[in-house]
């Protein structure tokens, strides 16, 4: 066959894209690919395929796609905290004309797929899967406003997560950091696979997230349960609200800005290349306009749910709850005003410096308030300290650390010196982990019993604590020294010997974290495997305050059989003040969205289409393309898309949990 | 220049534990030979005190809240029956204004320090003083340094005493500097921390930046944003002088017969890592402006700037050699992924420090003779 042939058929992809010659990814692949047997094995084994697909995979079911984001952010968690542990530990040893153990090809690889990782595919599903799973509950609702769509974008998240992982295998990921900034990421300077991985990747998803934006925004407008009026939400609820304020109006600009990054790679446009009348610093700009709105994108659910476990923890009523939902609202519109603050060191002028640092400057006051809100919700309260509250607590005294390095960094003169370096990234790290991870942690441990029916196991819960907020401290305390030292991030390897042992401390650090990460495993298996022992009758393990609490756990399909009627802002906690009735009769067949494969099959398309754009592929692209289209146009003529959940089971399903809360002696 | 040898890897791993707690100590005590605290130059030293009181500042409110986290959470636990318990108390007037003023008055009191010292360190600002006390009269000329950043190394041109150097920065102390900045292919940051905080090199534009340094010594400077695989070893020493000594070191570079013209700048701006300093006798004047200007390659028409005082105009034709969209090309010109089922020799890492197969990933060769320059100097 000729040549050209061969490049038509296979794009630029060829034995030689595949890295044999990598210890590393040859240990991880063949981990994987024994793993993934097994699994599958076992799957086949079990006969759970068909249960799997639909149960789960073709669901609408708004509580099974919350929990299978959260999976999915676990799964790949693993995935970016291994690059963690790669990059601590070249940074440990590589000093002295010791280059380490990975080569530059490689390292910058893994710091790039850590930081997109962790951002796009752990923190993101994380916190849209939380907020999937509690806020329909939350407000009464049977579903979100548009089930199908939910789980689309549940898979479309996935796809773009496939991506990533494949170019482990198959190429390479984008050596460019993981904003992909140009000149650096445009085809003059990254002219291999890398970039495109990270491009397709990240347009694939966010599509995803962008969606079940939309969708949970017109769930919280639309379909709250009557007589909740939007100062009586919940404050998840509200924070939610707020975050898909935030994603709807962001995302378009990511989506924009990787647009015109794949032109000029493409097409040959020159939106950020180095002449042809483009301007790298305009990605750098835009991309950070949607950048930070994201910080609070996924930080804003966080404090949605220290809100809710602080109030139920303490026994109390939320202290300030209008000031905290201002507070929110405050940070949603200055989150738009600040974005400049992450290159103060490209040569703006002095004005708009002050300007953008100032506005910094400001949203930590809403934020303080809130820390004080919370403060004074645990002062004259009876604190019961559960997981969640442990979580709770830690994460005050935590997260203070990071917004004060925070505001350090945002008054611009200081950030001339901190920009770039070790001290931004331990601080960064100190709000994500001490605030979005540690309350996505608390939201589990919280919620865990609603989902399933039953606690998690407290000792291994405790272990994984203590180890995560030890190791956190110990991780990240030698790199905010370091950045004092004057070292950057990125870093591969070192001349100057006095900076190592920081270093070797970062590194123990992460192992300590490793074993809370390993303890968090054990507390999942050991709860699952006493979950007898742990089982919750009553719907209401923690004496919770908002609406969920009030159904049974796991909730049924239809959430609530009959629509809860909303009189005070802690629903739940005011039905059990006023002693109300669970209904025991009366009740109706519930109108119910039908389940679909139409979101995995699209989803699985434009896999197909963004791995054919990635390796130059042209005729499997444009098939994928047309055959996204017709699936998508095939899917609006299915007319079979609800039914009814028939009285006869409405009444079954009721009647065991009024025996249930009888033997709970309830 | 060239790197001590360090002592084996079990050795440094026995020396660990006492360093470990020596420097730990340290730290605690706030002794900080950290060189972003405890600066050579006016500059950064400002910056360290705008650091010092933005922390001040802020702890003013961080400790109470710190502090009273942890009693209302021992105080209100559940087994202290004694405490008051007021499950429906969620309003008060009088906390909701302290808690909101007592930031606001923090922000507005940072706030006013940074509008002025925001201006007053705009590293465009021609430096006023050299160091407290010490005006810099209106006669006073800075030292110009002209830099471009290359992959991966930095190119320092002395346009008044005509010559040029990579990889070494020589300024003679107490004396204003001015760096006027850009770039040969992507993004990097100067940063030299001793001296002032970083601005960006960056491709077609013109960035500045004053500092100056008070001591005289060796600190350390290097590349403050990531550019690609050479970036690790993208350092340099900077060497503060007495002003006679640094004529001296002037004149002594002027005798290198190497001209910076631009044959030799072509072959320079090839990607290269951990080149040893070289120095250039003389240099072409126009040099700068063209590479600011992205036109040194013969036969290439020049930009307009794209510095903040000119007009954003670069837009000409597409130039042979620059790559096309993916698109456009015919099914020959894909490419290849990188050869990434090749062997690259025996697995990189501590067995063998140096060698040359831990690098064969990214290292490429210096053009010929500037090599053989380099091998010679060292």
């Amino acid at each position: 066959m000729s040549d050209d042939l061969i490049k038509t058929i296979f794009g630029r992809l060829s034995l030689e894209s595949f890295p044999i010659h990598e210890p590393i990814l040859i240990g991880t692949f063949a981990m994987v690919a024994l793993g993934g047997a097994a699994l599958l094995g076992a799957l086949t084994y079990f006969r759970l395929w068909g249960y799997l697909w639909k149960e789960w995979f073709t669901s609408v079911d708004h509580k099974k796609i919350g929990i299978m984001y959260i999976v999915l952010a676990l799964v790949m968690f693993l995935r970016g905290f291994a690059d963690a542990l790669m990059m601590r530990a070249q940074q440990a040893i590589a000093f002295g004309g010791n280059e380490g153990f990975l080569p530059a090809h490689h390292y910058d690889q893994v710091f790039t797929a850590h930081g997109v990782i962790m951002i796009f595919f752990v923190a993101m599903p994380f916190v849209t899967g939380l907020m999937n799973y509690v806020v329909p509950l939350q407000i009464g609702a049977r579903d979100v406003s548009f089930p199908f769509l939910n789980n689309f974008s549940f898979w479309m998240t996935v796809s773009g997560a496939v991506i990533v992982m494949m170019s482990l295998f198959v190429g390479e990921f984008a050596r460019t950091g993981w904003l992909a900034m140009a000149p650096l990421s445009g085809i003059d300077y990254s002219p291999d696979v890398g970039v495109d991985y990270y491009v397709w990747a990240l347009q694939i998803a966010g599509v995803g997230t962008l969606l079940s934006g939309v969708n949970l925004l017109a769930t919280i407008i639309k379909m709250r349960a009557p007589g909740m009026t939007l100062m009586q939400m919940p404050i998840f609820t509200w924070s939610a609200l707020v975050t898909n304020v935030l994603i709807v109006a962001a995302f378009p600009v990511l989506t924009a800005v990787l647009a015109m990054l794949s032109l000029d790679r493409y097409v040959g446009t020159n939106f950020f290349t180095n002449t042809g009348g483009g301007n790298p610093m305009m990605y750098t700009n835009m991309i950070w306009i949607w950048g930070h709105p994201e910080v609070y994108i996924l930080i804003l659910p966080a404090f949605g749910v220290f809100s809710e476990v602080v109030s139920t923890f303490s026994g109390k009523r939320l202290f300030g709850y209008t000031s905290m939902v201002y507070a929110l609202i405050v940070i949603c519109i200055l989150s738009y005003l600040v974005w400049l603050h992450h290159f103060f060191t490209m040569g703006s002028g002095a004005s708009v410096n002050s300007f953008f640092g100032i506005t910094t400057m400001i949203i930590s006051i809403p934020t303080g308030a809130k820390i004080f809100n919370w403060m004074f919700t645990m002062y004259r309260g009876r604190i019961r300290f559960e997981l969640p509250m442990m979580w709770a607590v830690a994460f005050m005294l935590t997260f203070v650390i990071g917004g004060m390095t925070g505001v350090m960094l945002a008054v611009p003169p200081a950030d001339f010196q901190f920009h770039n370096s070790l001290f931004l990234v331990a601080h960064f790290h100190n709000v994500i982990i001490g605030g979005v991870l540690f309350g996505m942690f608390a939201g589990v441990n919280y919620w865990w019993p609603k989902a399933f029916g039953f606690k998690l196991d407290k000792f291994w819960g405790t272990i994984s604590f203590w180890c995560w907020v030890v190791g956190f401290w110990v991780a990240f305390t030698p790199l905010y020294v370091l950045g004092l030292m004057g070292v950057t991030r990125r870093l591969r390897a070192f001349d100057d010997p006095s900076l190592q042992i920081w270093f070797v401390i970062a590194a123990v650090g992460a192992l300590i974290i490793a074993a809370g990460i390993g303890s968090m495993l054990i507390q999942f298996y050991v709860s699952i495997r006493d979950r007898e022992k742990l089982r919750d009758f009553t719907g209401d393990p923690w004496n919770g305050r908002t609406l969920e609490w009030a159904t049974s756990s796991p909730p049924p399909a239809y959430n609530f059989a009959f629509s809860p009627v909303i009189h005070d802002l802690d629903a739940w906690h005011d039905m059990k003040q006023r002693k109300a009735e669970r209904p025991t009769e009366g009740f109706r067949a519930i109108h119910m969205p039908k389940n679909t494969g139409a979101g995995i099959i699209l989803a699985g398309l434009s896999t197909v289409f963004g791995v054919a754009m990635i390796w130059y592929i042209w005729w499997l692209a444009a098939l994928a393309f047309v055959a996204l289209l017709a699936v998508a146009i095939g899917h609006t003529f299915n007319y079979d898309r609800d039914f009814h959940i028939p009285a006869e089971d409405v009444v079954k399903n009721e009647d065991a949990r009024t025996r249930a809360l009888q033997s709970a002696g309830i | 220049m060239i790197p001590l040898p360090s002592p084996s890897p079990s050795r440094r791993l026995a020396s660990l534990a006492p360093r470990l707690l020596a420097l730990g100590a340290l730290a605690l005590l706030g002794g900080c030979d950290t060189v972003v605290m405890n600066p050579a130059g006016d500059v950064a030293v400002q910056q360290s005190n705008l650091i010092i009181w933005s922390v001040v500042l802020m702890l003013l409110i961080i400790v109470p809240v710190m502090a009273l986290t942890v009693l209302f959470a021992w105080r209100y636990r559940e087994t202290n029956t004694e405490a008051t318990y007021e499950p429906d108390w969620d309003h008060s007037t009088g906390l909701e204004l302290v808690i909101w003023s007592a930031p606001l008055l923090i922000i507005i009191a940072l706030g006013a320090l940074t509008w002025v010292a925001t201006h007053t360190l705009d590293p465009y600002r021609p430096l006023a003083r050299t160091a407290p006390g010490k005006p810099v009269a209106a006669t006073d000329r800075p030292l110009e340094v002209q830099v471009v950043s290359l992959d991966w190394k930095w190119l320092f041109i002395y346009p008044e005493q005509g010559i040029a150097t990579v990889n070494e920065l020589v300024v003679p102390v107490n004396r204003p500097v001015k760096f006027t900045m850009t770039s040969s292919s992507v993004m990097n940051a100067l940063w030299v921390p001793a001296m002032a905080g970083m601005v960006y090199t960056m491709p077609g534009m013109e960035t500045v930046l004053h500092g100056v340094l008070n001591r005289t010594g060796k600190f350390a400077g290097r590349s403050g944003n990531y550019s690609g695989a050479g970036f690790s070893h993208m350092t340099f020493w900077t060497h503060s002088v007495s002003p006679a000594r640094f004529e001296q070191w002037a004149a002594g570079v002027k005798q290198n017969r190497w001209r910076l013209d631009t044959a030799s700048y072509l072959k320079l701006e090839q990607p290269t890592e951990k080149v040893p300093p070289l120095g250039f006798g003389s240099v072409d004047p126009t040099l700068f402006r063209r590479v600011v200007a992205i036109c040194v390659k013969p036969g290439t028409d020049c930009m307009q700037g794209m510095s903040h005082a000119g007009p954003a105009v670069n837009d000409r034709a597409p130039r042979a050699g620059e790559a096309e969209g993916a698109l456009t090309r015919d099914p020959s010109e894909k490419g290849e992924s990188p050869h990434l089922s090749a062997p690259h020799g025996q697995a990189p890492g501590q067995n063998d420090p140096g060698a040359g197969s831990n690098r064969n990933m990214t290292e490429l060769h210096l053009p010929a003779p500037l090599r053989a320059r380099a091998s010679k100097e060292a």
